[in-house]
């Protein structure tokens, strides 16, 4: 291999949990074990096999430090593995997986996230996300922080109630054919949440888990009849403040989407990240995605949305659409924080088939 | 494949305190980056991505920090990753960025460590009670006293070891502007008169509780190259980790420990580690795990860590100095410790330690373990490029 040329890597494999309302009955780890032993039993390795282990959880949703540490135990980390963790949506353990896998120390790399949203209020608990001194205090909650969004939109006549009504029909039309979906069907739009946004619009809250397999060059031909190469891949932060950010637009995920190439050619699938309606019409619009790409063809968030997991998810559904041959290059978003401050975009390709 | 080199070219600590009440979490880590930035004689504009790391949020409150952080950090427009791997997390984060740099992912990362534990309570921050799992029994102490007794036990080490460790390090502070702890009176019989908090742990052979960031700028060959001041170079980094509880488990000396620093050591090129390794910057939290990790990490044999220390090899003009900082004993920022334990090996390299330099150190390891002895990181730095 020349110095400089990159090592190409591929999701091997994907597996994800049913994902739930509520696992009173399950722990965090034996919510994600099933998970973990299904992607391993796909490519027919072992813990021991993997080069590299990242994973991505969050100790508040767990309601204690050091949550992920149980999960490692789960795991099955002996002899001991080379390991990290983010605590960020796997989407990020993904790529912290990604970049170990670029310094060629590891040619396979094991991904995993869950997150249990069911012991507690989600949307209280993500009010500790912000500003500690000036804005979390005033506990304004994800859906809240969410409207101001959607009515920004609606303001500036990007889109208007109806439509975002038919983005909530057509994802969760879409989710009838998604197994592990939580939320799917004909689904009530419902009453307000929070004005302009109706409980339709809003993501369903739930539990869920899920693993993918990184593999590099030949590996991954070995490992995956057609393997989903990440062709690109990059992540980008915005400012917290929503005051100093036009909530229309998202930068990070236009500027994230021109790194890992997404504009050089047409996409034909789009596993976007965006658990609230209005924010496809702002992902939508960065990523200058065209009427015919097909748009979250597992329902997407609106359909299931476990914590920590959900962008996770993203990547796994648009490969293993590549992995079946329904896809030939497909986007896929994962997104942080409120409002889409944070955003990840990767751009997944299948060979071209005979 | 050739990875890249990968060069400190700045270091930034903030003055570590009990409680830094003057500013807020995002003014402390703003304080370390714009100082590692001073060292390194760039700007916010030459930084390509940012990896922060910290140890639980439940110690600050704050979920998912690296979101509320992102304008200080000057992340905005830029890729930032946030690291979690328990206490090791300070070196996990900065080989996290390393990554970045070698797989020519970013040619000049920020990373940076914090912790603000005058914000909450670290102590029940970590004992929050989970049914069916082993709680970490009211604070870290309480997990770790024993396995130093059944170190003592198994070695036949006298109980003084401890007490030298403490002493040392706190000596060793005083030397060092940015360490918390600033004991000008402290005698070997204070350390030893101090109140027994988990026996055979005493009050001194404990560390504090602190405010406090450190920042790294790490960059590649061309970056290293436009340096005002001498870069420390990578030479091997790697993290391993076990699980948590099972049989086989040596919790004295954890083989992920061994793996992790046989690791470096290869990838270093280091066959003797006693001798090739001129000062060690280690993670030693409560004292008798000085001479457990001398072992551990290959700088004595079996049941002879204890025989270093008191043998006065680990002291600042000893032939192996560890903790020459003062370390975690003396500062202890939960989520930096392990970041500063890197830093402190790289300033040794580059010459720039200070009244805390060991003459002439060309080669230092800077190592940190967390959660029950099971993540570790841990790299080491020279004061000469990498060859091969």
């Amino acid at each position: 291999m020349a110095p400089h040329e990159r090592p190409h890597v591929a999701v091997v494999a994907f597996a994800q949990s049913d994902h739930l309302r509520t696992t009173d009955e399950l722990s965090e780890v034996e919510m994600l074990m099933p998970v973990l032993h299904e992607v391993l039993a796909a490519t027919g390795l072992k813990t021991s096999d993997i080069g590299f282990t990242c994973s991505g959880s969050s100790d508040y949703l767990a309601g204690r430090a050091f949550s992920f540490t149980m999960a490692l135990d789960g795991v099955g980390a002996w002899p001991p593995i080379s390991e990290s963790h983010v605590e960020m949506d796997g989407a990020w353990a993904l790529y912290e997986a990604w970049v170990k896998l670029q310094t060629g120390e590891a040619d396979t790399a094991l991904v995993y996230s869950y997150g249990k949203s069911s012991p507690g209020s989600v949307r209280d608990v993500l009010t500790r996300q912000l500003d500690p001194y000036y804005v979390a205090p005033l506990w304004p909650d994800s859906v809240a922080l969410a409207a101001l969004q959607a009515q920004a939109l609606i303001d500036a006549g990007e889109t208007d109630e109806p439509a975002l009504a038919g983005i909530a029909s057509r994802s969760r039309t879409a989710a009838a054919d998604n197994p592990h979906a939580q939320l799917k069907g004909a689904v009530a739009q419902g009453d307000y949440a929070v004005r302009p946004l109706r409980t339709g619009d809003c993501p369903p809250i739930g539990d869920g888990a899920a693993a993918v397999i990184l593999a590099a060059g030949d590996r991954a031909r070995e490992l995956c009849e057609r393997p989903a190469w990440i062709s690109g891949i990059d992540h980008r932060i915005e400012a917290h403040g929503l005051g100093v950010r036009d909530l229309t637009a998202s930068p990070s995920t236009r500027l994230a989407a021109e790194r890992a190439g997404v504009f050089e050619r047409p996409v034909d699938t789009a596993e976007l990240h965006a658990p609230f309606t209005s924010q496809e019409v702002v992902l939508r619009k960065a990523l200058r995605l065209a009427d015919d790409v097909t748009v979250n063809p597992s329902g997407g968030a609106l359909a299931a949305n476990p914590m920590m997991a959900a962008g996770l998810i993203r990547i796994g559904e648009a490969a293993a659409r590549i992995h079946r041959g329904a896809s030939d290059r497909a986007v896929a978003h994962a997104t942080s924080g409120p409002c889409l401050q944070q955003n990840l975009v990767a751009v997944l390709e299948g060979e071209t088939r005979d | 494949m050739t990875k890249e080199p990968v060069a400190v070219v700045g270091i930034g600590q903030t003055k570590h305190v009990a409680a830094r009440r003057d500013v807020s979490i995002a003014g402390l880590v703003r304080e370390a980056a714009q100082s590692a930035l001073l060292d390194a004689e760039l700007t916010w504009a030459d930084i390509d991505a940012v990896v922060i790391g910290k140890a639980p949020d439940f110690f600050e409150g704050v979920m998912m920090p690296e979101l509320y952080l992102a304008d200080a950090l000057g992340a905005v427009g830029k890729p930032m990753l946030r690291v979690h791997t328990a206490g090791s997390v300070g070196g996990s984060t900065a080989l996290v960025a390393a990554n970045l740099v070698a797989g020519r992912v970013h040619g000049t990362v920020l990373t940076l460590a914090f912790e603000k534990q005058s914000e909450s309570n670290a102590m029940w921050g970590l004992s929050l009670p989970v049914p069916f799992q082993q709680p970490l029994l009211a604070g870290a102490g309480g997990f770790f006293a024993p396995h130093v007794r059944a170190y003592m036990r198994r070695t036949g080490a006298p109980d003084t070891v401890g007490s030298l460790v403490a002493y040392k390090d706190r000596r060793n502070a005083l030397k060092n502007p940015y360490a918390h702890l600033h004991e000008q009176d402290i005698t070997l019989e204070k350390v030893q008169a101090s109140p027994m908090l988990w026996d055979p742990i005493r009050y001194s052979e404990t560390c504090p509780s602190s405010d406090g960031a450190c920042a790294m700028i790490l960059t590649d060959r061309a970056g290293a190259a436009r340096s005002p001041r001498r870069p420390a170079w990578m030479h091997g980094g790697a993290m391993r980790s076990e699980p948590t509880l099972f049989a086989g488990k040596d919790f004295v000396s954890p083989q992920a420990g061994k793996d992790c620093a046989a690791d470096v050591y290869r990838q270093a090129g280091i066959a003797d580690p006693r001798r090739e390794i001129d000062a060690v910057e280690m993670y030693v939290p409560f004292s008798w795990y000085e001479p457990m990790w001398l072992e551990n990490l290959g700088f004595a044999e079996e049941g002879e860590g204890w025989k270093l220390t008191e043998s006065g090899v680990t002291e600042l003009d000893g032939d192996l100095p560890v903790n020459m900082s003062g370390g975690v004993l003396s500062t202890n920022p939960i989520g930096a410790s392990g970041m500063i334990r890197f830093a402190e090996a790289a300033l040794q390299v580059r010459g720039l330690a200070g009244e805390h330099q060991v003459d002439g150190a060309s080669k230092a390891l800077g190592h940190a373990y967390g959660g029950g002895s099971q993540f570790f990181a841990m790299w080491l730095v020279g004061a000469e490029p990498p060859t091969g």
